[in-house]
Protein backbone atom coordinates (compact mmCIF):
# COMPACT_ATOMS: atom_id res chain seq x y z
CA UNK A 1 0.00 0.00 0.00
CA UNK A 2 1.57 3.14 -0.98
CA UNK A 3 1.46 5.88 1.97
CA UNK A 4 1.26 8.75 -0.34
CA UNK A 5 -2.02 8.01 -2.47
CA UNK A 6 -1.79 8.87 -6.25
CA UNK A 7 -4.70 9.38 -7.93
CA UNK A 8 -6.07 6.46 -10.37
CA UNK A 9 -9.02 8.18 -12.05
CA UNK A 10 -8.95 12.20 -13.19
CA UNK A 11 -12.08 13.10 -15.09
CA UNK A 12 -12.14 17.20 -15.41
CA UNK A 13 -15.07 18.84 -16.91
CA UNK A 14 -16.33 15.86 -19.04
CA UNK A 15 -18.98 16.55 -21.46
CA UNK A 16 -21.21 14.04 -23.01
CA UNK A 17 -24.67 14.46 -25.32
CA UNK A 18 -26.91 11.95 -27.11
CA UNK A 19 -28.63 13.47 -30.43
CA UNK A 20 -29.27 16.98 -27.86
CA UNK A 21 -29.85 15.27 -24.86
CA UNK A 22 -27.31 16.01 -22.57
CA UNK A 23 -26.07 13.59 -20.72
CA UNK A 24 -23.23 14.52 -18.91
CA UNK A 25 -22.31 17.96 -18.02
CA UNK A 26 -18.81 19.33 -16.69
CA UNK A 27 -18.28 15.85 -14.40
CA UNK A 28 -14.90 16.32 -12.07
CA UNK A 29 -13.91 12.90 -10.35
CA UNK A 30 -10.78 12.58 -8.58
CA UNK A 31 -10.64 8.65 -6.96
CA UNK A 32 -7.49 8.23 -4.91
CA UNK A 33 -5.38 4.86 -5.90
CA UNK A 34 -6.41 1.27 -3.77
CA UNK A 35 -9.59 3.08 -3.32
CA UNK A 36 -13.33 2.21 -3.51
CA UNK A 37 -15.06 4.73 -5.20
CA UNK A 38 -18.99 4.56 -5.86
CA UNK A 39 -20.83 6.63 -7.90
CA UNK A 40 -24.78 6.55 -6.80
CA UNK A 41 -27.33 8.10 -8.53
CA UNK A 42 -30.98 6.43 -10.10
CA UNK A 43 -31.23 4.74 -13.41
CA UNK A 44 -30.77 7.43 -16.42
CA UNK A 45 -28.28 9.61 -13.98
CA UNK A 46 -25.51 8.89 -16.73
CA UNK A 47 -23.60 6.54 -14.15
CA UNK A 48 -23.02 3.88 -17.33
CA UNK A 49 -22.17 6.66 -19.96
CA UNK A 50 -19.24 7.62 -17.13
CA UNK A 51 -17.77 4.15 -17.25
CA UNK A 52 -18.00 3.93 -20.54
CA UNK A 53 -15.63 7.00 -20.92
CA UNK A 54 -13.27 5.96 -18.74
CA UNK A 55 -12.81 2.64 -20.05
CA UNK A 56 -12.18 4.05 -23.67
CA UNK A 57 -15.96 2.67 -24.95
CA UNK A 58 -16.72 5.88 -26.04
CA UNK A 59 -15.16 9.43 -26.28
CA UNK A 60 -16.30 12.31 -24.25
CA UNK A 61 -17.44 15.20 -26.24
CA UNK A 62 -15.00 17.52 -24.49
CA UNK A 63 -12.74 17.38 -20.93
CA UNK A 64 -10.29 15.28 -20.34
CA UNK A 65 -9.64 11.88 -18.14
CA UNK A 66 -7.08 9.68 -17.26
CA UNK A 67 -7.03 6.37 -15.52
CA UNK A 68 -3.85 4.85 -14.36
CA UNK A 69 -1.66 7.97 -15.65
CA UNK A 70 -2.73 7.22 -19.15
CA UNK A 71 -5.21 10.01 -20.63
CA UNK A 72 -8.48 7.97 -22.33
CA UNK A 73 -7.92 9.62 -26.07
CA UNK A 74 -4.12 9.51 -26.58
CA UNK A 75 -3.38 6.33 -24.48
CA UNK A 76 -6.24 4.22 -24.83
CA UNK A 77 -4.07 0.85 -25.29
CA UNK A 78 -1.90 1.60 -22.14
CA UNK A 79 -5.01 2.60 -19.86
CA UNK A 80 -6.65 -0.71 -21.29
CA UNK A 81 -4.00 -2.78 -20.07
CA UNK A 82 -4.12 -1.69 -16.82
CA UNK A 83 -8.14 -1.83 -16.29
CA UNK A 84 -10.55 -4.25 -15.97
CA UNK A 85 -14.18 -3.80 -16.63
CA UNK A 86 -17.23 -5.73 -15.44
CA UNK A 87 -20.53 -3.82 -17.57
CA UNK A 88 -23.89 -3.69 -16.12
CA UNK A 89 -24.89 -6.97 -19.14
CA UNK A 90 -23.34 -10.40 -19.26
CA UNK A 91 -19.92 -10.00 -20.95
CA UNK A 92 -19.70 -13.93 -21.34
CA UNK A 93 -19.40 -16.31 -25.00
CA UNK A 94 -22.29 -17.80 -24.30
CA UNK A 95 -21.58 -20.93 -26.46
CA UNK A 96 -18.57 -21.66 -24.67
CA UNK A 97 -17.78 -23.09 -20.98
CA UNK A 98 -16.77 -20.98 -17.73
CA UNK A 99 -13.35 -22.60 -18.10
CA UNK A 100 -12.95 -21.83 -22.01
CA UNK A 101 -14.24 -17.95 -20.99
CA UNK A 102 -11.48 -17.68 -18.72
CA UNK A 103 -9.05 -19.24 -20.66
CA UNK A 104 -9.79 -16.88 -23.92
CA UNK A 105 -9.02 -13.76 -21.69
CA UNK A 106 -5.79 -15.69 -20.08
CA UNK A 107 -4.58 -15.46 -23.86
CA UNK A 108 -6.13 -12.61 -24.69
CA UNK A 109 -4.13 -11.66 -21.45
CA UNK A 110 -0.82 -12.87 -22.89
CA UNK A 111 -0.29 -14.83 -20.21
CA UNK A 112 1.81 -18.05 -21.08
CA UNK A 113 0.75 -21.82 -20.58
CA UNK A 114 1.56 -22.56 -16.86
CA UNK A 115 0.48 -19.11 -15.47
CA UNK A 116 -2.70 -19.11 -17.08
CA UNK A 117 -3.83 -21.90 -16.08
CA UNK A 118 -2.70 -21.27 -12.20
CA UNK A 119 -4.50 -17.69 -12.67
CA UNK A 120 -7.90 -19.52 -14.64
CA UNK A 121 -7.55 -22.18 -11.19
CA UNK A 122 -7.37 -20.07 -8.77
CA UNK A 123 -10.22 -17.57 -10.05
CA UNK A 124 -12.25 -21.07 -10.11
CA UNK A 125 -11.87 -21.84 -6.48
CA UNK A 126 -11.80 -18.37 -4.99
CA UNK A 127 -15.75 -17.69 -7.02
CA UNK A 128 -16.92 -21.51 -6.53
CA UNK A 129 -17.35 -21.85 -10.02
CA UNK A 130 -15.48 -25.42 -9.64
CA UNK A 131 -18.90 -27.39 -10.47
CA UNK A 132 -19.86 -25.30 -13.32
CA UNK A 133 -16.60 -24.88 -15.11
CA UNK A 134 -16.93 -27.42 -17.62
CA UNK A 135 -20.42 -26.58 -18.65
CA UNK A 136 -21.75 -24.24 -20.97
CA UNK A 137 -22.04 -20.65 -19.77
CA UNK A 138 -25.79 -21.08 -21.45
CA UNK A 139 -26.53 -23.16 -18.73
CA UNK A 140 -25.49 -20.57 -15.56
CA UNK A 141 -27.84 -18.74 -13.46
CA UNK A 142 -27.74 -15.06 -13.09
CA UNK A 143 -25.50 -15.41 -9.93
CA UNK A 144 -22.65 -17.82 -11.72
CA UNK A 145 -22.88 -15.24 -14.69
CA UNK A 146 -21.68 -12.21 -12.56
CA UNK A 147 -18.96 -14.23 -10.78
CA UNK A 148 -17.71 -15.44 -13.90
CA UNK A 149 -17.73 -12.38 -15.48
CA UNK A 150 -15.97 -10.61 -12.70
CA UNK A 151 -13.58 -13.72 -12.82
CA UNK A 152 -12.94 -13.18 -16.64
CA UNK A 153 -11.99 -9.36 -15.47
CA UNK A 154 -9.80 -9.97 -12.95
CA UNK A 155 -7.90 -12.82 -15.21
CA UNK A 156 -5.22 -10.02 -16.11
CA UNK A 157 -5.10 -8.30 -12.71
CA UNK A 158 -6.00 -5.24 -13.24
CA UNK A 159 -4.70 -2.20 -11.01
CA UNK A 160 -8.04 -0.19 -11.70
CA UNK A 161 -11.38 -2.15 -11.64
CA UNK A 162 -14.69 -0.86 -13.39
CA UNK A 163 -17.90 -2.27 -11.81
CA UNK A 164 -21.14 -0.93 -13.37
CA UNK A 165 -24.00 -1.81 -10.82
CA UNK A 166 -22.13 -5.03 -10.23
CA UNK A 167 -25.53 -6.52 -7.69
CA UNK A 168 -28.03 -4.90 -9.88
CA UNK A 169 -30.60 -8.12 -9.85
CA UNK A 170 -28.66 -10.52 -7.71
CA UNK A 171 -29.86 -12.20 -4.71
CA UNK A 172 -28.94 -11.10 -1.16
CA UNK A 173 -26.80 -13.71 -0.86
CA UNK A 174 -25.05 -12.91 -4.12
CA UNK A 175 -25.16 -9.51 -3.49
CA UNK A 176 -22.65 -9.88 -0.05
CA UNK A 177 -20.65 -12.53 -1.68
CA UNK A 178 -19.73 -9.78 -4.60
CA UNK A 179 -19.66 -7.09 -1.76
CA UNK A 180 -16.87 -9.38 0.05
CA UNK A 181 -14.73 -10.06 -3.15
CA UNK A 182 -14.73 -6.51 -4.09
CA UNK A 183 -13.44 -5.31 -0.48
CA UNK A 184 -10.86 -8.04 -1.01
CA UNK A 185 -9.99 -6.93 -4.12
CA UNK A 186 -9.37 -3.13 -2.52
CA UNK A 187 -7.44 -4.73 0.70
CA UNK A 188 -5.05 -5.57 -2.00
CA UNK A 189 -4.68 -2.05 -3.60
CA UNK A 190 -6.85 -2.62 -6.43
CA UNK A 191 -8.67 0.72 -7.07
CA UNK A 192 -12.45 0.23 -7.61
CA UNK A 193 -14.53 2.04 -9.47
CA UNK A 194 -18.44 1.02 -9.08
CA UNK A 195 -21.59 2.72 -10.03
CA UNK A 196 -24.71 1.53 -7.78
CA UNK A 197 -28.30 2.86 -7.36
CA UNK A 198 -28.31 1.78 -3.48
CA UNK A 199 -27.21 3.37 -0.61
CA UNK A 200 -26.60 0.83 1.57
CA UNK A 201 -24.04 -0.66 -0.91
CA UNK A 202 -22.09 2.51 -0.94
CA UNK A 203 -22.47 2.89 2.25
CA UNK A 204 -20.77 -0.26 3.73
CA UNK A 205 -18.27 -0.62 0.71
CA UNK A 206 -17.18 3.22 -0.61
CA UNK A 207 -14.68 5.17 0.66
CA UNK A 208 -16.08 7.84 -1.08
CA UNK A 209 -19.26 8.50 -2.77
CA UNK A 210 -20.66 10.59 -5.27
CA UNK A 211 -23.82 11.50 -5.91
CA UNK A 212 -25.28 12.32 -9.92
CA UNK A 213 -27.88 13.39 -11.42
CA UNK A 214 -29.57 13.92 -14.76
CA UNK A 215 -25.70 13.70 -15.53
CA UNK A 216 -24.20 16.28 -12.74
CA UNK A 217 -22.29 15.55 -9.29
CA UNK A 218 -24.27 17.02 -6.86
CA UNK A 219 -22.21 15.69 -3.81
CA UNK A 220 -18.89 14.29 -3.59
CA UNK A 221 -17.51 13.13 -0.06
CA UNK A 222 -17.64 9.84 2.25
CA UNK A 223 -20.16 8.06 3.79
CA UNK A 224 -20.53 10.09 6.98
CA UNK A 225 -20.05 13.27 5.26
CA UNK A 226 -23.30 12.63 2.97
CA UNK A 227 -24.98 11.16 5.15
CA UNK A 228 -24.59 14.16 7.53
CA UNK A 229 -26.09 16.06 4.92
CA UNK A 230 -29.40 13.92 4.81
CA UNK A 231 -31.96 14.49 7.27
CA UNK A 232 -31.76 11.79 9.32
CA UNK A 233 -34.30 9.14 9.96
CA UNK A 234 -37.81 10.51 10.92
CA UNK A 235 -40.78 8.81 12.37
CA UNK A 236 -44.23 8.93 10.07
CA UNK A 237 -47.23 8.67 12.71
CA UNK A 238 -51.09 8.34 10.96
CA UNK A 239 -54.27 9.53 12.34
CA UNK A 240 -57.50 9.08 11.83
CA UNK A 241 -58.82 12.28 11.87
CA UNK A 242 -57.51 15.96 11.44
CA UNK A 243 -58.15 16.80 14.98
CA UNK A 244 -55.56 14.28 16.17
CA UNK A 245 -53.05 15.13 13.78
CA UNK A 246 -53.65 19.15 14.84
CA UNK A 247 -53.33 18.52 18.39
CA UNK A 248 -50.37 15.69 18.31
CA UNK A 249 -48.83 18.38 15.68
CA UNK A 250 -49.10 21.25 18.64
CA UNK A 251 -47.58 19.15 20.93
CA UNK A 252 -44.63 17.49 18.76
CA UNK A 253 -41.46 19.64 18.60
CA UNK A 254 -40.68 19.86 14.79
CA UNK A 255 -43.05 17.95 13.48
CA UNK A 256 -44.61 18.59 10.04
CA UNK A 257 -48.18 17.22 8.84
CA UNK A 258 -49.59 16.84 5.87
CA UNK A 259 -53.62 17.44 6.58
CA UNK A 260 -54.44 15.97 3.14
CA UNK A 261 -52.85 12.39 3.83
CA UNK A 262 -53.13 13.16 7.81
CA UNK A 263 -49.70 12.27 8.59
CA UNK A 264 -47.21 13.76 11.02
CA UNK A 265 -43.27 13.49 10.15
CA UNK A 266 -41.58 13.48 13.13
CA UNK A 267 -37.47 13.46 12.83
CA UNK A 268 -35.64 10.65 14.72
CA UNK A 269 -33.01 8.67 15.04
CA UNK A 270 -35.44 6.06 15.81
CA UNK A 271 -34.11 5.13 19.27
CA UNK A 272 -36.84 3.01 21.51
CA UNK A 273 -36.19 5.68 24.03
CA UNK A 274 -37.43 8.72 21.75
CA UNK A 275 -40.03 6.59 20.38
CA UNK A 276 -41.37 5.86 24.20
CA UNK A 277 -40.78 9.53 25.17
CA UNK A 278 -43.32 10.21 21.55
CA UNK A 279 -45.67 7.87 22.62
CA UNK A 280 -46.22 8.68 26.09
CA UNK A 281 -46.55 12.65 24.62
CA UNK A 282 -49.42 11.73 22.88
CA UNK A 283 -50.69 9.35 25.24
CA UNK A 284 -50.55 11.61 27.85
CA UNK A 285 -52.83 13.84 25.47
CA UNK A 286 -54.90 11.10 25.22
CA UNK A 287 -54.35 11.33 21.19
CA UNK A 288 -55.21 7.75 19.10
CA UNK A 289 -52.33 7.19 16.33
CA UNK A 290 -53.25 4.47 13.87
CA UNK A 291 -50.34 3.90 12.00
CA UNK A 292 -46.36 4.55 12.92
CA UNK A 293 -43.52 3.94 10.80
CA UNK A 294 -39.89 4.14 11.09
CA UNK A 295 -38.08 5.64 7.66
CA UNK A 296 -34.12 5.47 7.78
CA UNK A 297 -32.63 7.37 5.40
CA UNK A 298 -32.35 5.88 1.59
CA UNK A 299 -31.33 6.87 -2.27
CA UNK A 300 -34.86 9.23 -2.18
CA UNK A 301 -33.56 11.27 0.83
CA UNK A 302 -30.06 11.48 -0.49
CA UNK A 303 -31.58 13.12 -3.88
CA UNK A 304 -34.00 15.34 -1.56
CA UNK A 305 -31.68 16.82 0.58
CA UNK A 306 -28.83 17.40 -2.81
CA UNK A 307 -31.18 18.03 -5.25
CA UNK A 308 -34.28 19.04 -4.02
CA UNK A 309 -36.85 16.33 -6.40
CA UNK A 310 -36.69 12.77 -5.57
CA UNK A 311 -35.14 10.08 -7.78
CA UNK A 312 -38.15 9.34 -10.01
CA UNK A 313 -38.11 13.02 -11.08
CA UNK A 314 -34.42 12.04 -11.77
CA UNK A 315 -35.34 9.06 -14.09
CA UNK A 316 -37.98 10.80 -15.86
CA UNK A 317 -35.04 13.28 -17.80
CA UNK B 1 7.88 -6.89 -33.50
CA UNK B 2 6.20 -7.12 -30.29
CA UNK B 3 3.31 -5.08 -31.29
CA UNK B 4 3.14 -7.19 -34.39
CA UNK B 5 3.17 -10.40 -32.51
CA UNK B 6 0.57 -9.72 -30.39
CA UNK B 7 -1.79 -8.94 -33.96
CA UNK B 8 -0.58 -12.26 -34.86
CA UNK B 9 -1.50 -14.28 -31.05
CA UNK B 10 -4.58 -12.15 -30.66
CA UNK B 11 -5.99 -12.79 -33.61
CA UNK B 12 -5.00 -16.71 -33.45
CA UNK B 13 -6.56 -16.36 -30.16
CA UNK B 14 -9.67 -15.15 -31.61
CA UNK B 15 -9.33 -17.65 -34.60
CA UNK B 16 -9.92 -20.23 -31.83
CA UNK B 17 -12.74 -18.81 -30.28
CA UNK B 18 -14.91 -18.41 -33.09
CA UNK B 19 -13.64 -21.95 -34.87
CA UNK B 20 -14.94 -23.61 -31.42
CA UNK B 21 -18.27 -21.11 -31.84
CA UNK B 22 -18.73 -22.78 -35.37
CA UNK B 23 -18.17 -26.39 -33.41
CA UNK B 24 -20.73 -25.71 -30.87
CA UNK B 25 -23.78 -24.42 -33.40
CA UNK B 26 -22.89 -26.95 -36.22
CA UNK B 27 -26.56 -26.49 -37.55
CA UNK B 28 -25.67 -23.20 -39.15
CA UNK B 29 -22.71 -24.18 -40.85
CA UNK B 30 -24.92 -27.54 -41.79
CA UNK B 31 -27.55 -25.67 -43.63
CA UNK B 32 -25.24 -23.23 -45.16
CA UNK B 33 -22.91 -25.95 -47.02
CA UNK B 34 -26.50 -27.98 -47.77
CA UNK B 35 -28.34 -25.15 -49.51
CA UNK B 36 -25.30 -25.17 -52.45
CA UNK B 37 -25.40 -29.09 -52.60
CA UNK B 38 -29.38 -28.44 -52.93
CA UNK B 39 -29.01 -25.90 -55.82
CA UNK B 40 -26.57 -28.66 -57.25
CA UNK B 41 -29.08 -31.76 -57.09
CA UNK B 42 -31.77 -29.48 -58.37
CA UNK B 43 -29.90 -27.83 -61.38
CA UNK B 44 -28.40 -31.30 -62.47
CA UNK B 45 -31.21 -33.55 -62.26
CA UNK B 46 -34.55 -31.13 -61.99
CA UNK B 47 -33.76 -28.29 -65.16
CA UNK B 48 -29.91 -29.85 -65.98
CA UNK B 49 -31.99 -32.04 -68.45
CA UNK B 50 -33.52 -28.95 -70.47
CA UNK B 51 -30.79 -26.12 -69.64
CA UNK B 52 -28.25 -28.64 -71.16
CA UNK B 53 -29.77 -28.58 -75.00
CA UNK B 54 -29.03 -25.00 -75.18
CA UNK B 55 -25.15 -25.07 -74.11
CA UNK B 56 -22.58 -25.05 -76.26
CA UNK B 57 -20.47 -28.07 -75.82
CA UNK B 58 -17.06 -25.90 -75.73
CA UNK B 59 -18.76 -24.28 -72.67
CA UNK B 60 -19.77 -27.69 -71.47
CA UNK B 61 -15.94 -29.29 -70.83
CA UNK B 62 -16.57 -31.58 -73.93
CA UNK B 63 -19.09 -33.20 -72.40
CA UNK B 64 -22.85 -32.90 -73.14
CA UNK B 65 -26.20 -33.65 -71.47
CA UNK B 66 -26.55 -33.50 -67.49
CA UNK B 67 -22.60 -33.67 -67.03
CA UNK B 68 -21.85 -31.47 -69.07
CA UNK B 69 -24.38 -29.30 -67.59
CA UNK B 70 -22.81 -29.85 -64.09
CA UNK B 71 -19.14 -29.29 -65.71
CA UNK B 72 -20.42 -26.08 -66.47
CA UNK B 73 -22.72 -24.63 -63.50
CA UNK B 74 -19.76 -26.07 -60.87
CA UNK B 75 -17.93 -22.72 -60.71
CA UNK B 76 -21.12 -20.94 -60.28
CA UNK B 77 -21.92 -23.38 -57.33
CA UNK B 78 -18.76 -22.93 -55.72
CA UNK B 79 -19.40 -18.98 -55.62
CA UNK B 80 -22.96 -19.91 -54.19
CA UNK B 81 -21.11 -21.34 -51.50
CA UNK B 82 -18.52 -18.85 -50.63
CA UNK B 83 -21.57 -16.22 -50.78
CA UNK B 84 -23.97 -18.83 -48.32
CA UNK B 85 -20.80 -19.39 -46.00
CA UNK B 86 -20.23 -15.79 -45.15
CA UNK B 87 -23.50 -15.11 -44.75
CA UNK B 88 -23.10 -17.10 -41.26
CA UNK B 89 -20.02 -14.62 -41.20
CA UNK B 90 -21.98 -11.81 -41.02
CA UNK B 91 -24.51 -14.06 -38.21
CA UNK B 92 -21.80 -14.43 -36.16
CA UNK B 93 -20.12 -10.87 -36.34
CA UNK B 94 -23.50 -9.81 -35.29
CA UNK B 95 -23.55 -11.89 -32.46
CA UNK B 96 -20.68 -10.59 -31.05
CA UNK B 97 -21.40 -7.07 -32.01
CA UNK B 98 -25.20 -7.57 -30.16
CA UNK B 99 -23.53 -9.36 -27.24
CA UNK B 100 -21.93 -8.25 -24.04
CA UNK B 101 -18.56 -9.69 -24.92
CA UNK B 102 -17.56 -7.22 -27.96
CA UNK B 103 -17.59 -4.35 -24.78
CA UNK B 104 -15.06 -6.26 -23.09
CA UNK B 105 -13.14 -7.16 -26.23
CA UNK B 106 -12.68 -3.58 -26.85
CA UNK B 107 -11.45 -2.59 -23.36
CA UNK B 108 -9.11 -5.06 -23.63
CA UNK B 109 -5.45 -4.18 -24.59
CA UNK B 110 -6.05 -6.33 -28.02
CA UNK B 111 -4.82 -5.07 -30.73
CA UNK B 112 -8.00 -3.71 -32.54
CA UNK B 113 -7.91 -5.43 -35.86
CA UNK B 114 -7.65 -8.82 -34.14
CA UNK B 115 -11.02 -9.35 -33.43
CA UNK B 116 -12.13 -8.38 -36.62
CA UNK B 117 -9.16 -10.93 -38.83
CA UNK B 118 -10.23 -13.70 -36.25
CA UNK B 119 -14.05 -13.78 -37.66
CA UNK B 120 -12.47 -13.28 -41.34
CA UNK B 121 -9.78 -16.52 -40.97
CA UNK B 122 -12.48 -18.27 -39.42
CA UNK B 123 -14.29 -17.71 -42.38
CA UNK B 124 -11.74 -18.27 -44.82
CA UNK B 125 -11.54 -21.51 -43.14
CA UNK B 126 -14.92 -22.66 -43.55
CA UNK B 127 -14.81 -21.35 -47.06
CA UNK B 128 -12.16 -23.61 -47.41
CA UNK B 129 -14.21 -27.01 -46.42
CA UNK B 130 -17.25 -25.84 -47.52
CA UNK B 131 -15.55 -25.59 -51.41
CA UNK B 132 -13.64 -28.98 -50.50
CA UNK B 133 -17.04 -30.58 -49.57
CA UNK B 134 -19.02 -29.15 -52.70
CA UNK B 135 -16.08 -30.56 -55.30
CA UNK B 136 -16.18 -33.96 -53.70
CA UNK B 137 -20.09 -33.95 -54.18
CA UNK B 138 -19.52 -32.54 -57.77
CA UNK B 139 -16.88 -35.51 -58.38
CA UNK B 140 -19.29 -37.67 -56.91
CA UNK B 141 -22.03 -36.49 -59.35
CA UNK B 142 -19.86 -36.71 -62.36
CA UNK B 143 -18.19 -32.99 -62.44
CA UNK B 144 -15.06 -34.28 -64.35
CA UNK B 145 -12.57 -31.23 -64.37
CA UNK B 146 -9.48 -31.13 -66.73
CA UNK B 147 -7.28 -29.27 -64.67
CA UNK B 148 -3.72 -29.68 -64.06
CA UNK B 149 -2.01 -29.38 -60.44
CA UNK B 150 -1.18 -25.56 -61.23
CA UNK B 151 -4.81 -24.84 -62.69
CA UNK B 152 -5.90 -26.16 -59.45
CA UNK B 153 -3.42 -24.08 -57.42
CA UNK B 154 -4.68 -21.18 -59.04
CA UNK B 155 -8.16 -22.07 -58.74
CA UNK B 156 -7.87 -21.83 -54.88
CA UNK B 157 -6.03 -18.75 -54.70
CA UNK B 158 -8.66 -17.32 -56.72
CA UNK B 159 -11.37 -18.67 -54.07
CA UNK B 160 -9.48 -17.93 -51.10
CA UNK B 161 -9.10 -14.17 -52.72
CA UNK B 162 -12.49 -13.95 -53.38
CA UNK B 163 -13.32 -15.40 -49.81
CA UNK B 164 -11.26 -12.94 -48.40
CA UNK B 165 -13.54 -10.04 -49.90
CA UNK B 166 -16.54 -11.39 -49.30
CA UNK B 167 -15.91 -12.35 -45.84
CA UNK B 168 -14.76 -8.41 -44.75
CA UNK B 169 -18.04 -7.57 -46.78
CA UNK B 170 -20.20 -9.57 -44.43
CA UNK B 171 -17.96 -8.62 -41.49
CA UNK B 172 -18.80 -4.83 -42.36
CA UNK B 173 -22.43 -6.55 -42.81
CA UNK B 174 -22.31 -7.75 -39.86
CA UNK B 175 -21.11 -4.78 -37.98
CA UNK B 176 -23.60 -2.27 -39.42
CA UNK B 177 -26.70 -4.86 -38.74
CA UNK B 178 -28.46 -3.86 -35.62
CA UNK B 179 -29.72 -7.23 -34.75
CA UNK B 180 -29.12 -10.70 -35.87
CA UNK B 181 -31.85 -11.02 -37.67
CA UNK B 182 -30.70 -8.02 -39.84
CA UNK B 183 -27.51 -9.60 -39.96
CA UNK B 184 -28.66 -13.11 -41.33
CA UNK B 185 -31.06 -11.24 -44.27
CA UNK B 186 -28.56 -8.85 -45.96
CA UNK B 187 -25.51 -10.87 -47.29
CA UNK B 188 -28.38 -12.65 -48.99
CA UNK B 189 -28.23 -11.03 -52.40
CA UNK B 190 -24.74 -12.32 -52.60
CA UNK B 191 -26.19 -15.69 -53.16
CA UNK B 192 -28.26 -14.44 -56.09
CA UNK B 193 -25.31 -13.01 -57.98
CA UNK B 194 -23.70 -16.06 -59.24
CA UNK B 195 -27.40 -16.39 -60.88
CA UNK B 196 -27.79 -12.63 -62.49
CA UNK B 197 -23.82 -13.73 -64.07
CA UNK B 198 -22.89 -16.20 -66.38
CA UNK B 199 -22.98 -19.04 -63.61
CA UNK B 200 -25.91 -20.95 -64.60
CA UNK B 201 -26.48 -19.84 -67.98
CA UNK B 202 -24.42 -18.15 -70.49
CA UNK B 203 -25.17 -14.25 -70.61
CA UNK B 204 -25.25 -13.91 -74.15
CA UNK B 205 -28.80 -16.02 -73.52
CA UNK B 206 -30.70 -13.05 -71.60
CA UNK B 207 -32.26 -9.77 -72.13
CA UNK B 208 -30.93 -6.87 -72.78
CA UNK B 209 -30.67 -4.40 -69.71
CA UNK B 210 -30.21 -7.95 -67.65
CA UNK B 211 -27.05 -8.89 -69.89
CA UNK B 212 -24.94 -5.88 -69.58
CA UNK B 213 -25.62 -6.28 -65.50
CA UNK B 214 -24.73 -9.84 -65.81
CA UNK B 215 -21.78 -9.10 -67.95
CA UNK B 216 -20.03 -6.39 -65.77
CA UNK B 217 -20.84 -7.62 -62.35
CA UNK B 218 -17.88 -8.85 -60.33
CA UNK B 219 -19.49 -12.55 -60.14
CA UNK B 220 -19.35 -13.14 -64.10
CA UNK B 221 -15.36 -12.50 -64.34
CA UNK B 222 -14.55 -14.94 -61.34
CA UNK B 223 -17.28 -17.80 -62.47
CA UNK B 224 -15.31 -17.01 -65.57
CA UNK B 225 -11.74 -17.52 -64.65
CA UNK B 226 -12.95 -20.59 -62.58
CA UNK B 227 -14.37 -22.18 -65.24
CA UNK B 228 -11.33 -21.76 -67.17
CA UNK B 229 -9.11 -23.13 -64.76
CA UNK B 230 -11.16 -26.30 -63.98
CA UNK B 231 -12.47 -27.14 -67.30
CA UNK B 232 -10.41 -25.30 -70.13
CA UNK B 233 -12.81 -22.52 -71.31
CA UNK B 234 -11.07 -19.50 -72.61
CA UNK B 235 -10.31 -17.21 -69.94
CA UNK B 236 -9.29 -14.00 -71.34
CA UNK B 237 -8.81 -10.74 -69.47
CA UNK B 238 -11.18 -12.18 -67.57
CA UNK B 239 -8.93 -13.10 -63.98
CA UNK B 240 -7.71 -9.45 -64.46
CA UNK B 241 -10.68 -8.05 -64.08
CA UNK B 242 -11.75 -11.35 -61.40
CA UNK B 243 -8.68 -10.54 -59.30
CA UNK B 244 -9.23 -6.45 -59.43
CA UNK B 245 -13.20 -6.95 -58.33
CA UNK B 246 -11.78 -8.74 -55.26
CA UNK B 247 -8.94 -6.60 -54.02
CA UNK B 248 -11.40 -3.38 -54.70
CA UNK B 249 -14.55 -5.37 -52.28
CA UNK B 250 -11.74 -6.83 -49.70
CA UNK B 251 -10.16 -3.65 -49.57
CA UNK B 252 -13.54 -0.92 -49.40
CA UNK B 253 -15.09 -3.79 -47.24
CA UNK B 254 -12.05 -3.84 -44.82
CA UNK B 255 -11.91 0.28 -44.20
CA UNK B 256 -15.48 0.10 -43.66
CA UNK B 257 -15.40 -3.15 -41.23
CA UNK B 258 -12.86 -1.26 -39.51
CA UNK B 259 -14.06 1.98 -39.10
CA UNK B 260 -17.63 0.56 -38.18
CA UNK B 261 -15.53 -1.18 -35.29
CA UNK B 262 -13.80 1.55 -34.37
CA UNK B 263 -17.41 3.88 -34.21
CA UNK B 264 -19.24 0.71 -32.31
CA UNK B 265 -21.35 2.49 -29.82
CA UNK B 266 -22.74 0.29 -26.98
CA UNK B 267 -25.62 -0.71 -26.51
Amino acid sequence: MNSVRRPAIVATELCKSFGGTVVLDRVDLHVAEGTIFALLGPNGAGKTTIVRILSTLIPADSGVASVAGHDVCRDADALRATIGVTGQFSALDELLTGEENLRLMADLNHLDRTSGRARVGELVERFELVDAVSRPVSTYSGGMRRRLDLAMTLVGSPNVIFLDEPTTGLDPRSRRTTWEIIRNLAAQGVTIFLTTQYLDEADRLADRIAVLDRGRIVAEGTADALKRRIPGGHVRLEFAAPQALLAAASIIDDASHDEENLVLQVPSDGSVASLRRMLDQLGDAHIEVEQLSIHTPDLDDVFLAVTGHATEEAMIE
Amino acid sequence: MTAVSYTLTDSATLLRRNLRRLRRYPSMTLMLVGMPIVFMLLFVYAFGGQLSHGLPGALAGGHSGRAGYLNYITPGILLVTVAAAVQGTAIVVAMDMTGGIIDRFRTMAITRSAVLTGHVLASLIQNFASCVVIVGVAVALGFRPTARPTAWLATIGMLMLFSIALAWLATALGLAAKSVETASNTPMFLTLLPFLGSGFVPTATMPAGLRQFAEYQPFTPITETLRGLLTGTGIGTNSIAATAWSIGIGLTSYLWARRLYQHHTPR
